[in-house]
């Protein structure tokens, strides 16, 4: 809560705060202090926010014209882009939408890996994102089931079946996810149903995020905590409001790049051909976005091996918070671990590469490499490192690199010195 | 050390791109065309639908259906835009079956432009039954749903060949440089002269490959030019914006100790 206690002007306005004090908590969310500080890959909290909002708002649209019957859904997609008065700006603002969604979040999250935004008093607001994210996911994966091509039921064939690696049950987990001996009608149903409702999950652990976040305030580049905040930091509105429209509308231009002049380049042709259950495509690959952890399941020759694998990927980001034993937040004062950190970005994007490529040859060996190379960052090099490196000097307060003209560390170092 | 770290990684990244190539490669590349639809600014070129729709109908349409278009679709602005008479009166030249009546049977009527495009055959059962066991498919969404596209399609209806010596083809499968796994159950139906086009446009076997490529690059995205032409507007709306709140942005800064 801010320092002051926010008192409406009107009587009207001053009965109802005292009964529902909405007002208190726009006022705090007016005035929330902020890092002065905050670069532009901080903008992509509110773009995220954008994103849902425009998938839930999109999603409801086509949500009105689409037939989620396995003999209807594709037809009632062309229907939408061809009958329903700008259904295909809507369809390809949510289809393009999820793929914005997704490159939004990894860069929000590799921002929180390199600053170290994860590490205590921030633990919550780390796990409450991983949520989003793994729900974020699911929704995509259904979504991308229901215009119910060939990539959707070849797709939807495929993870499903994961499910039928876990001993003993797997085979009866994977038919009742089914509701059915393959994926079929009930499948599609029940997909549309969890599409639907998932997002709305998402809006709730999205305040819990947010929520989570004003309690301690926001991380910084410096990583340090705010010392005087009349000196550190600046109101949310406007300062941060502004900085985050600008950036939400560059933001806009790349995606309406996408939607209006190359509206099928992110997706799969194939699935502009309807499902067929007698004909398997060449390739199945999932969407983009998914790829590094397709290229993790694949690289293991044993099916419940590779499962585990895949979803270790994601869980062991979990228990980063307590993986990173370094005392220093943020990478610019790290010089060891900032090199492992492009080395993880590069790795992740080697293993998307060939999670798009077939699993053979000098892809699968990559895909191995990269995925043995993933778990030991985590295991082995975030405790190691952190415990083992020396740090470079942290400034004494946010706003001396920032009134020395930016974070570079060689000169917040120099700042530091003198003082 | 941050830019070497970019160095490094941005090269890495190429490198990673430039194992491409690698890719086994059993088809051979589809023909770049230069289609007036390409381009941020792409349009059709209209006397080119009309032309492919004449082909659609005297050559295609006797085995693909179009199931997802409808006649008054050939009406309509950003299409091959044939006068409302045109449309009328193509659409009147199919019998469609409607129905079942008061009395419970089902007739036929001439066709009307509210009517989707008449199939050839009745359900795809029908279809692959009588084209030698290969269902040939509905070209609603077709240029869309091929790697390659439009240059894809134009490729395969131009790329058929003798097939080299030691591949010996079945009966009913012919030999297509472009088509993947070169085997394709579509005979080469494509001869000079086999079109009288209307507007008296030579039908060469290109001409003719390319009108009805054009015409499928149109149905399978009839919002093209509504697309493009509002995509423009939109981004140059978004880029004004963009400078205006740039230039807030600068000022309201500008009053705390602190940079943007």
């Amino acid at each position: 809560m801010s320092e002051h206690e926010y008192v409406p002007k009107s009587k009207a306005a001053k009965w109802f705060n005292d009964r529902l004090p909405l007002l208190t908590l726009g006022a705090h969310l007016t005035d929330y202090p902020t890092p002065k500080n905050l670069n532009y890959w901080w903008t992509f909290g509110g773009i995220l926010t954008f994103c849902l909002i425009t998938q839930i708002v999109t999603g409801i649209v086509l949500a009105m014209h689409y037939v989620a019957h396995a003999d209807l859904a594709f037809a009632s997609v062309e229907h939408i882009m061809r009958d329903v008065n700008y259904g295909w700006l809507i369809r390809y603002i949510h289809s393009n939408g999820a793929s914005m969604f997704f490159l939004a979040v990894y860069i929000h999250i590799f921002r929180s890996l390199f600053y170290g935004s994860y590490k205590s008093p921030r633990e919550v607001i780390w796990i409450i994102g991983l949520m989003i994210y793994l729900l974020m996911m699911a929704a995509a994966f259904m979504g991308y089931v229901l215009p119910w091509g060939q990539m959707s039921f070849w797709g939807a064939t495929v993870i499903t079946n994961l499910f039928s690696a876990i001993p003993l049950v797997g085979d009866s987990i994977t038919t009742w996810l089914w509701g059915a001996y393959s994926v079929d009608n009930p499948t599609l149903n029940r997909f549309f149903s969890l599409h639907y409702l998932i997002p709305f999950l998402i809006l709730g652990l999205v305040v819990l995020h947010i929520w989570a976040l004003h309690v301690p305030g926001n991380n910084n580049p410096v990583g340090i905590d705010i010392k005087k905040p009349s000196k550190d930091t600046v109101p949310f509105h406007p300062y941060i409001t502004i900085k985050d429209a600008f950036a939400l509308l560059v933001f806009m231009i790349i995606f309406a790049g996408f939607v209006f002049f190359t509206p099928n380049v992110l997706g799969h042709s194939d699935n502009y051909i309807p499902a067929n259950p007698l004909v398997t495509p060449a390739h199945i690959v999932p969407e983009w976005y998914l790829l590094p952890f397709y290229a993790i399941l694949r690289s293991v020759p044993d099916k419940l091996g590779g499962v585990i694998l895949m979803f270790s990927a994601i869980f062991i980001l979990f228990v980063l918070p307590w993986l990173d034993t370094s005392k220093v937040r943020s990478a610019v004062f790290r010089p060891i671990y900032r090199q492992f950190f492009w080395i993880l970005v590069i790795d992740v994007l080697m293993l998307g590469y060939v999670g798009a490529m077939p699993a053979e040859g000098i892809y699968l060996v990559l895909a191995r490499v990269g995925t043995i190379y993933y778990f030991l960052h985590f295991i082995v090099v975030m405790p190691v490192v952190g415990y083992l490196e020396k740090t470079d000097p942290i400034p004494m307060s946010i706003s001396e690199p920032v009134l020395s003209g930016g974070a570079e560390p060689s000169l917040a170092r120099k700042v530091n010195d003198k003082v | 050390m941050i830019k070497s770290n970019l160095k490094l990684f941005v090269l890495s990244f190429l490198l990673l791109i430039s194992l491409r190539p690698l890719q086994s490669a059993e088809m051979v590349d589809p023909i770049k065309v230069d289609w007036s639809f390409k381009g941020l600014t792409g349009t059709f070129d209209r006397a080119s639908l009309q032309r492919g729709f004449q082909v659609y109908k005297e050559v295609c349409a006797s085995c693909h259906s179009m199931q997802y278009l409808s006649y008054r679709n050939l009406g309509e602005p950003g299409g091959p835009e044939f006068s409302e008479q045109e449309v009328k009166a193509i659409a009147a030249s199919f019998e469609i079956e409607d129905g079942p009546d008061s009395q419970g049977e089902m007739f036929t009527r001439p066709g009307k432009p509210s009517d989707k495009f008449k199939s050839p055959y009745p359900n795809v059962q029908a279809a692959t039954a009588a084209n030698g066991g290969a269902y040939p498919p509905d070209m609603s969404v077709l240029v869309k749903a091929r790697k390659g596209g439009a240059n894809y399609i134009y490729s395969v209806l131009v790329g058929y060949e003798d097939p080299p010596p030691g591949i010996t083809l079945d009966e009913g499968v012919y030999y297509n440089k472009y088509m993947a796994g070169n085997k394709i159950k579509m005979p080469n139906n494509l001869m000079d002269g086999l079109v009288e086009y209307a507007d008296g446009t030579e039908s060469t076997v290109d001409q003719m490959a390319k009108d009805v490529t054009t015409f499928l690059a149109w149905a399978a995205e009839p919002e093209l030019e509504e697309r493009h032409k509002t995509g423009v507007k939109v981004i140059i709306y978004l880029v004004l914006l963009t400078i205006l709140v740039y230039l807030s942005m600068k000022k309201i800064w500008s009053r705390i100790d602190s940079e943007v």
